[in-house]
């Protein structure tokens, strides 16, 4: 009954798709049809059908019926409510529903609240907005439908595979979801903005809330990403370039960039073409993502949600949207003048800095993940890892990070150097001190550079605060400052990590002793542990940080048996400055444990400067989310107003 | 206002030329997918030196010159604890009888899973070398077990079969050995 | 993205062969004694590609074939060989699949020069945006 409903739910908010890309795009040639009047209201009305669709797929996993394939083979009536819920979107399917209802939601309040934009701009967006989701629809209705049912009914579900029964594995693809949608606007707004060429700082205003959106959710869902790879791996790494890892940090790359030419637009008027470009890129970036993941065209370590059909329907979907949105670029941005001009030294000139570093370095990241394809395409097998990836990224990171200190300080338009070098005396002493500092104590360069870079971005990310009273501080402006300083932050964990971290492997008896770095680790004891669907061997170490009180770690190697493999459970002990991470591994003939031990000073500035970071974003989004309220209010208080008057 | 010319027309067509180049490209790669398995850079050129103890009381060891002896042989690479190297034995059986000279390498294995391993499924070998370290395959350029690499008499490595040998490919590899024999 | 599968994914990418139950050779999982050799042998290992697990360096791999490599690349650095012949050596066995290194040849030359290319680009582009004067 329920899954019929959210089945209907579905076909009728498809059906309102199709009459709002059409109402849509009518509108641009005849601005008076009847039509157009009811684009906004169809917009509402789909989002609202589709999440009545999600919600009977929530309610069909949460009562466990049977009757419905998906939850058949997702899902048991044995687990807990947290993972049947969550299983409604933790299957391919599901996760489709869930991408077409972030998708109608976000379209529904665009259509809601955005006032700013002129009208036919707006019904384009909308329209584009309904174009890109009618691919998703119709994959959903004709090939994965998430309510077909099943006859006879199963007595008994599937289960989930117990290894995604992690409350962080629940909630990590909406995550990302949310930030791959918030880019999908931002390409509706876009194309929209093309289709009537009318690229100005109301439509930069307009898409900038969507694009901090999205890229605080990608920022978080890397940085997440980053330490579970950490702690899980049992390896002790954080980062190793692989293409599922990269496929995550291009959309980043290009909202990154994306963010700041938008500020550059709502702000100076400039950078139009650039800026829409990059909204139609960023999208693209998801896409591309997703679908070098699906697909597993190319070898990950993280190969499992690989599925080549499905792939090739998202690089259908993806050749159709982009491919078109890029067309009617080509077409119409030669008629978009780039706006207002700047000289070499002002905050725009920084800003086009940081956005042409950024480019090149998602340019260097998509190569270098792809080469291995233009390699085998001309018959040859290459690898491009980490020694290819750190030096050419890094020639354009390390300027970037430079300007990133100074650009903040510029004013718009044109100003003078000399006017801020009083502000930068106390950084630059810092950065090259810190330098000479670490040279003589013999560290290597590229870690010498990212400590003494990190060091100089603390300081200099404060500046913009200085002389100012608490009152006058805004929300974006601080939230830049809380970002420019994580960037900063996650800066000197990286080098401090790669500078300073001790390794040891040993084969240790039990009751020795070992030491890694200022700790000494005693293995205690090793026994057998049972877990729901594994056997593990748990060894006890107790730690001791330069002779003080020890603390007890649990490292283990488990064995599953459902399907059967071993994992080791790497155990982290955390102290202000930095981690311990040990790993259990396979027993010795002469009865001695393998044991791999690291001592990581600050590596967790990595994570904490990658938090701070996003919360740099919310208080941003926070401050334009705010102020665009009181402006809608003001204005329906105006109208308002109008309207009383002219009654009398 | 002053408002600067747009970017040159050509440069607006460059983010579509890169995006259909990237589709071509996966396109390719997804119409034609690869072999992964990685190839030894060692084929058509001669062993390299080495030479290994006896893996079992009962047979000799294996050493370069025991290949380089003007009669082609076939050079298998295998281990007790590797499910597909059971699998294969009785193709390798085919291949002695019908007068192949097969000789082994077996990785990280004891002489009384050896043991067990061959009374089992028997033993083509007329001599099987012992190497704990995987060092035979670093010099070979063989990155699994099992694998099989067809010698000409001057000890020069002819070809590479990776995996195990299945009962459809014992012709091949047999027309291979009698390529290596000319 | 898919950050979420992607461990599952990893625990669930274990080699499906059954493992030999031999101890590991002697320097798999055991450091040089001389620290400065070891850091050298570190780096190179991570810049080798496991031959089984494909999307790991043998640094980071629990395949044996990666420990059997460390082994191997430990007992050269001890012996005093330099860690680019040991890479050239194994380039020379398995073609340059093997190294996370691209070495600058007639199929990897785009490699090295998109950087520069990038660079050009952006200065074409860009070259009509700025003002001379401060008009």
């Amino acid at each position: 009954m329920i899954a019929t409903a959210g089945l209907a739910a579905l076909w009728f908010a498809a059906a309102l798709a199709v009459l709002q890309l059409f109402s849509g795009f009518l509108a641009l040639r005849q601005p008076e049809n009847p039509l157009t009047p009811v684009v906004r209201p169809l917009a509402i009305a789909q989002a609202g059908l589709v999440t009545i669709a999600f919600t009977c797929l929530i309610i069909v996993f949460a009562q466990t019926d049977l009757s419905v394939a998906l939850v058949a083979e997702n899902s048991h009536s044995a687990k807990p409510m947290l993972y049947k819920v969550a299983g409604a979107w933790g299957n391919h399917e599901g996760s489709m529903l869930l991408w077409v209802t972030i998708m109608a939601l976000a379209g529904g309040f665009v259509a809601l609240l955005e006032k700013r934009l002129p009208e036919p701009t707006l019904l384009a967006t909308l329209g584009a907005q309904a174009f890109v989701s009618l691919g998703f629809y119709a994959f959903l209705l004709l090939a994965s439908n998430p309510f077909a049912r099943l006859d006879p009914v199963p007595v008994e579900g599937n289960g989930l595979n117990p290894l995604l029964q992690d409350p962080g594995l629940a909630f990590h693809p909406p995550t990302l979801y949310v930030g791959y949608v918030g880019l999908s606007v931002a390409f509706s707004f876009a194309v929209g903005a093309l289709l009537t060429r009318e690229v100005s700082p109301n439509f930069a205003r307009a898409m900038r809330p969507w694009v901090l959106g999205a890229w605080i959710f990608l920022t978080l869902g890397i940085t997440a990403g980053s330490y579970w790879a950490y702690y899980e791996l049992g390896w002790g790494g954080w980062w190793f370039w692989d293409p599922v890892e990269n496929a995550s940090l291009m959309p980043w790359l290009a909202a990154t960039a994306l963010l700041h030419s938008v500020s550059v637009l709502a702000s100076r008027n400039a950078l139009r073409a650039w800026t829409v470009m990059l909204g139609v890129v960023a999208f693209a970036m998801s896409m591309i993502g997703t679908f070098l993941v699906r697909s597993g065209v190319l070898t990950s370590v993280h190969a499992f949600a690989v599925d080549p059909t499905r792939g090739t329907f998202i690089l259908a979907l993806l050749a159709i949207n982009i491919g078109a949105a890029f067309i009617i670029f080509a077409l119409r941005a030669g008629t978009v003048s780039e706006g207002q001009r700047f000289t070499i030294v002002s905050r725009e000139s920084g800003l086009v800095f940081n956005n042409v570093m950024l480019s090149a370095v998602l340019g260097i990241v998509l190569l270098g993940t792809l080469y291995p394809l233009v390699a085998e395409a001309m018959g040859a097998q290459v690898s491009v890892g980490p020694p290819y990836f750190n030096p050419a990224t890094a020639v354009f990171v390390v300027p970037m990070l430079i300007v990133m200190g100074i650009g903040p300080l510029l004013r718009w338009r044109r100003d003078k150097l000399g006017r801020i070098k009083h502000l930068l005396v106390l950084p630059a002493l810092g950065l090259v001190g810190v330098a000479v500092w670490l040279g003589l104590r013999g560290v290597h360069l590229m870690p010498l550079l990212g400590i003494a870079l990190g060091t100089m971005l603390l300081m200099v990310a404060l500046v913009p605060l200085k002389g100012r009273r608490l009152r006058t501080v805004t929300l974006p402006l601080l939230g830049m400052v809380v970002a420019h300083f994580g960037i900063g932050v996650a800066l000197l964990g990286i080098a401090c990590d790669s500078a300073f971290s001790t390794e040891k492997l040993v084969a240790a008896r039990v009751g020795e002793t070992v030491s890694v770095g200022p700790w000494m680790v005693r293995l205690g004891r090793i026994e057998p542990i049972t877990g729901p669907n594994w056997t593990a061997l748990e060894a006890t170490l107790s730690a001791s940080y330069g002779g003080a009180a020890t603390s007890e770690l649990k490292p283990q190697a488990r064995s599953f048996w459902t399907p059967v493999q071993q994992t080791n459970e790497s155990a982290i002990l955390t102290r202000w400055n930095g981690q311990l991470y040990t790993v259990l591994g396979e027993e010795a003939e002469d009865g001695r444990w393998q044991l791999r031990l690291w001592w990581k000073p600050f590596v967790t500035l990595i994570w904490l400067g990658g938090a701070l970071v996003a919360l740099g974003g919310a208080l941003a989004l926070l401050g334009r989310v705010l102020s665009d309220l009181r402006r809608f209010i003001a204005i329906d208080k105006i109208a308002y107003r109008r309207q009383q008057q002219g009654k009398l | 206002m002053a408002s600067a010319p747009s970017a040159s027309r050509w440069a607006l067509w460059l983010p579509l030329a890169f995006f259909a180049g990237f589709t071509a490209l996966v396109l390719f790669a997804m119409l034609r997918p690869a072999d992964r398995a990685v190839k030894s850079a060692m084929i058509g050129r001669p062993l390299p030196q080495f030479s290994l103890l006896a893996a079992t009381p009962a047979q000799p060891g294996l050493a370069r010159a025991d290949l380089a002896t003007g009669k082609p042989h076939l050079l298998n690479i295998f281990a007790s604890w590797c499910v597909p190297c059971a699998v294969e034995a009785p193709q390798l059986h085919a291949l002695k009888d019908r007068g192949i000279e097969v000789v082994g390498v077996a990785i990280r294995d004891k002489p009384e899973d050896l043991a067990r391993f061959f009374a089992r499924n028997g033993n083509p070998f007329s001599r099987v070398g012992r190497d704990d370290v995987s060092a035979i395959q670093f010099a070979l350029g063989s990155s699994g077990v099992p694998e099989s690499f067809v010698i000409d008499g001057r000890g020069v490595i002819r070809y590479q079969h990776i995996g195990d040998i299945r009962a459809d490919q014992v012709e091949m590899i047999a027309q291979k050995m009698a390529e290596a024999a000319q | 993205m898919k950050r979420a599968v992607i461990l599952a994914a990893l625990l669930a990418a274990a080699p499906l062969l059954a493992d030999s139950n031999m101890p590991a050779a002697a320097y798999a999982n055991v450091q040089l004694e001389d620290p400065a050799q070891e850091a050298k042998a570190e780096t190179l290992m991570e810049s080798l590609r496991c031959l089984q697990c494909q999307g790991q360096s043998i640094a980071d791999s629990d395949a044996q074939i990666a420990g059997d490599l460390r082994n191997q690349v430990r007992l050269r650095i001890k012996a005093g060989e330099e860690p680019e012949a040991i890479r050239a050596w194994l380039i020379d066995k398995y073609g340059d699949y093997v190294s996370y290194a691209p070495r600058v040849t007639g199929l990897t030359w785009p490699l090295f020069a998109a950087p520069l290319a990038l660079i050009a680009l952006a200065a074409l582009l860009l070259r009509r945006r700025f003002t001379r004067s401060a008009a």
